[in-house]
């Protein structure tokens, strides 16, 4: 039985943020802007974890993928590495609708910098005049900055406490920008929900278009649970079959918000518990090389 | 264990020697009284994810074989989609040739072990079987399933496992979509006639509905883990994480990588929801989505699984089919405190199979008859509080000759829980369709085929719940089984 994929490479951006690369040639030859993988790290026991695919080299036969270690199973994901097999598959969802729009402001927060970085690049490839805009909690947070700069027209760049760029939250130039005339024709908007909806509250008096790209909670990826549902309008939509995208002024973000919160008290606990395991585990090889170093 | 189970094997080898004392009459045998099944206790079950039914003994099996006429028109065999030889089989175990007996079963079924689990034998095999027709009730028919079980389970037990045999190669390939009984069956045969067969799934397990969807309990996954190891031995590939239309598109397969035909057994995986107000609140979820997380994900293994599952004490399941029951005592399984399956019809119309429904209400499982939800109510966190419920009463028979249930007006009430389960059926997956849209669908997004399987384009077939909306296992097999022979004809 074949079915899952090596790792090839991995780099620690920043602190919780890693960037592995995974031998899946038919995935690399497939893919397009705004799709991505459900990964396991084992076939046993993993989670099923919902990542962009913030690049791929369809030559080379592999994707990369961007990840931040927010709760248990991207900690044991980031144990990984190059040489290990983990699950993959892909491309899911729907390829983001890239045309010749005019001029395209496409909006990152945090580690949704990863999954805005092939949106914003085949933007620009399709004749775009690109504006991107780049937030982050602080510095050491802000990824992908050398990428985006070398495609974007405009690179804007903001943080939270002033320790990079402007002090301030993406919103704000969003707001700006939406301000000139003629406004930008399009926003394409990757982040925590709260930074997506206060981005769609941002355009909506302008009548600018938005859409928005949404990491709900997901198991199979292929439409089969409908764990993934979101309101949109007056309709109720499966983000992995039916987006992810979607025009982020129709979203309802509240319970978007709200379904994400279903298990963050197991997972709370799930996290604690794997983090008090990692710190088992240094101490005990720290305790092993004294014992070797004597 | 219960106590129950000695009980019956001891009685159960008196009652055999004492009845092959002397010649046996008709009469005689239609005295002998339906073998039970011996089951976990009720209250030990219910907190564990062991197999509640625990299979006869050779002495109850031998004793349940003398039970069978031997009719000679054998009409139990026209209720066998796969058209068993029932008495053929049943006459083996008579004279305790049990490999016999499975030998005549695997001539037509290749999943003895999991059919004789999970097929409604009551609408199937065992309706009209002549022993059940002349004592007046289907449940008093010939255990035909319990005793294939029985066959099948022997055979493993005794590591005699046949693998079937395989043809030297023939170079053709064919591609199988969706590993489930459809495309297992349909790979098997193919393969037997020296064809390469690659099966690409989706998951990364084999097994379709009977390993995300048919829990543990019911179905243990060694024996669809180890029907999977028999394909594999007969060296039938399988890409696993691999979803036909996204990760290759379905024409790829033959116009780039070679493939001479193509079987789709894709499954019914679209859950329906109810479509009432409040359905998005935390707590509600499809029957797919929690019986996945629940078995292919092992929820079950707290601690160890990284998969979460909703912390439940009240929960609601809504609909009457095995996918309720299942949903319904697997919520038991996980702690809940009260669980209540809500049925707009009475339990004569409920489609689940018979020994489910039983064995849930043994395990404490309520069910609320006559009544289905109006709205989901939610507290100030978004999570579930309560349901809204209408009652109903049975009036006139509709199309499919159930009488249909009408609301009774002003009859709602508000009861409380803080989970919901909807388990009201499957829609097919519209993946494949909507990639390929030369493929031919009916307005439900069924696959039409013909009489031998094939789609609206050459080479391609399709079988299973994808053509005929949620069915049986035993019915997928029977479609996976035709296309291969239609597959194999078009290949020689
Ligand atoms: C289509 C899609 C694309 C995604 N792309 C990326 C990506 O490129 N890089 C990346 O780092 N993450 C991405 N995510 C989010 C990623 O899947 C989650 O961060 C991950 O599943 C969390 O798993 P965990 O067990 O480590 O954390 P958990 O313990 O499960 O969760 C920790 C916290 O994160 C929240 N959370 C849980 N699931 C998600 C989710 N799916 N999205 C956002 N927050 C969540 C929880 O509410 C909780 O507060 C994407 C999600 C989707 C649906
Ligand atoms: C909870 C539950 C309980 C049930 N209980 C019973 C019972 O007791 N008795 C009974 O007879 N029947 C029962 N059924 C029904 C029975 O399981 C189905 O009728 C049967 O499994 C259908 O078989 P299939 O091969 O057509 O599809 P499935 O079993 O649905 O298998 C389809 C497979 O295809 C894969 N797939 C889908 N799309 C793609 C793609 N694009 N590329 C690759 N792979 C893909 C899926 O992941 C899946 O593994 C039950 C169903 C459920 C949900
Ligand atoms: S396969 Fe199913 S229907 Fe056929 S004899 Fe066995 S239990 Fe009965
Ligand atoms: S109909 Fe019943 S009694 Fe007759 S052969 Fe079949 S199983 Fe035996
Ligand atoms: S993740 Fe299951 S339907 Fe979208």
């Amino acid at each position: 039985m074949h079915g899952t994929h090596r790792i090839v490479s991995k780099t620690q951006l920043s602190e919780e943020v890693f960037r592995i690369e995974v031998e899946a040639p038919l995935v690399a030859r497939e893919r397009k802007a705004g799709q991505f993988v459900i990964v396991m790290y084992d076939e046993e026991y993993s989670e099923r974890i919902p990542l962009t695919i913030a690049d791929a080299d369809p030559v080379r036969g592999t994707v990369t993928l961007i990840f931040q270690t927010v709760g248990a199973s991207t900690h044991k994901l980031a144990l990984k590495n190059p040489g290990d097999e983990i699950v993959l598959l892909g491309p899911l969802g729907n390829p983001t609708h890239i045309e010749r729009f005019g001029w395209a402001v496409c909006v990152g927060g945090g580690i949704g910098l990863a999954p805005l970085y092939p949106i914003a690049k085949a933007m620009k490839e399709a004749g775009n005049r690109v504006t991107v805009i780049s937030g982050a909690r602080t510095k050491d947070l802000l990824i992908m900055q050398k990428e985006l700069v070398a495609i974007a027209d405009e690179h804007i760049v903001v943080t939270d406490d002033g320790s990079f760029g402007r002090k301030a939250l993406v919103t704000e130039p969003l707001k700006e920008l939406c301000m000139q005339s003629p406004p930008p024709d399009i926003v394409v908007t990757i982040g925590p929900p709260i930074m997506m909806k206060f981005c769609a509250e941002t355009t909506r008096p302008f009548g600018v278009k938005t859409l928005a790209s949404l990491n709900t909670i997901m198991l199979d990826g292929t439409g089969m649970c409908g764990g993934c549902r979101v309101a949109i309008g007056d309709q109720t939509k499966f983000v992995c079959v039916d987006g992810p995208e979607f025009d982020a002024h129709l979203v309802d973000w509240n319970g978007m918000m709200m379904r994400l919160g279903t298990y963050k008290e197991i997972e709370k606990e799930a996290h604690d518990r794997c983090h008090l395991e990692m710190q088992i585990a240094k101490l005990e090889a720290h305790a092993a090389d004294k014992e070797s170093a004597k | 264990m219960s106590h129950k189970e000695d009980f019956t094997m001891d009685n159960a080898e008196l009652e055999l020697a004492k009845l092959r004392a002397a010649p046996i009459t008709p009469k005689i045998r239609l005295q002998i009284p339906p073998q039970d099944m011996p089951a976990q206790d009720p209250a030990a079950r219910r907190s564990n994810m062991e197999e509640v039914a625990l299979g006869y003994t050779p002495a109850q099996a031998m004793l349940e074989a003398e039970r069978c006429l031997q009719c000679k028109n054998a009409p139990c065999i026209s209720g066998c989609p796969v058209r068993i030889d029932i008495p053929g089989f049943i006459g083996k175990i008579k004279e305790g040739d049990f490999l016999g007996a499975s030998k005549i079963i695997k001539k037509t079924n290749l999943l003895p072990s999991i059919c004789g689990r999970v097929c409604p034998q009551e609408t199937q095999c065992q309706a009209p079987c002549t022993v059940g027709k002349a004592l007046g009730g289907v449940e008093k028919a010939v255990q035909i399933g319990r005793l294939e079980r029985f066959v099948a389970d022997y055979e493993r037990a005794q590591g005699a496992m046949e693998m079937p045999h395989v043809a030297p190669p023939t170079g053709r390939k064919v591609a199988i979509v969706g590993a489930g009984p459809a495309g297992l069956t349909c790979a098997v045969d193919v393969r037997r006639e020296g064809h390469e067969v690659t099966i690409f799934e989706a998951f990364h397990k084999p097994g379709g509905v009977m390993v995300y969807g048919i829990p543990e309990f019911r179905l243990p996954k060694v024996l669809v883990q180890s029907e999977a190891e028999v394909l594999e031995c007969m060296g039938v590939d399988f890409e696993l994480n691999f979803l036909v239309g996204r990760t290759r598109p379905l024409r790829a397969l033959m116009s780039e990588d070679g493939y001479d035909a193509v079987f789709i057994g894709t499954g019914a995986g679209l859950p329906k929801f109810m479509n009432i107000p409040g359905e998005n609140y935390v707590g509600v979820f499809s029957a797919n989505e929690y019986l996945t997380r629940a078995n292919l994900l092992k929820a079950y293994m707290r601690g160890m699984a990284g998969t979460p599952i909703y912390p439940s004490r009240r929960v609601a399941v809504l609909g009457g089919g095995n996918v309720a029951m299942d949903s319904a005592r697997m919520a038991l399984r996980l702690g809940a405190e009260e669980v209540r399956v809500l049925y707009r019809r009475t339990r004569e119309e409920m489609p689940a199979r018979a020994e489910e429904v039983a064995h849930a209400m043994e395990e404490g499982i309520i069910f609320d008859f006559l009544k289905s939800p109006t709205r989901v109510l939610g507290d100030d966190r978004g999570r579930v509080a309560a349901l809204e419920v209408l009652s109903y009463e049975l009036g006139e028979p509709d199309e499919s000759g159930r009488r249909r249930p009408v609301p009774i007006r002003g009859s709602e009430q508000i009861i409380p829980f803080d989970t919901v389960i909807v388990a009201i059926g499957n829609e097919s997956n519209p993946l494949i369709s909507h990639t390929t849209p030369e493929l031919q669908v009916d307005k439900h997004g069924h696959i039409l085929v013909d009489e031998k399987q094939k789609t609206s384009i050459e080479r391609v077939y399709a079988g299973g719940d994808i053509v005929l909306g949620a069915a049986t296992v035993i019915l997928a097999m029977g479609e996976g089984r035709r296309a291969a022979q239609a597959i194999n004809e078009i290949l020689q």
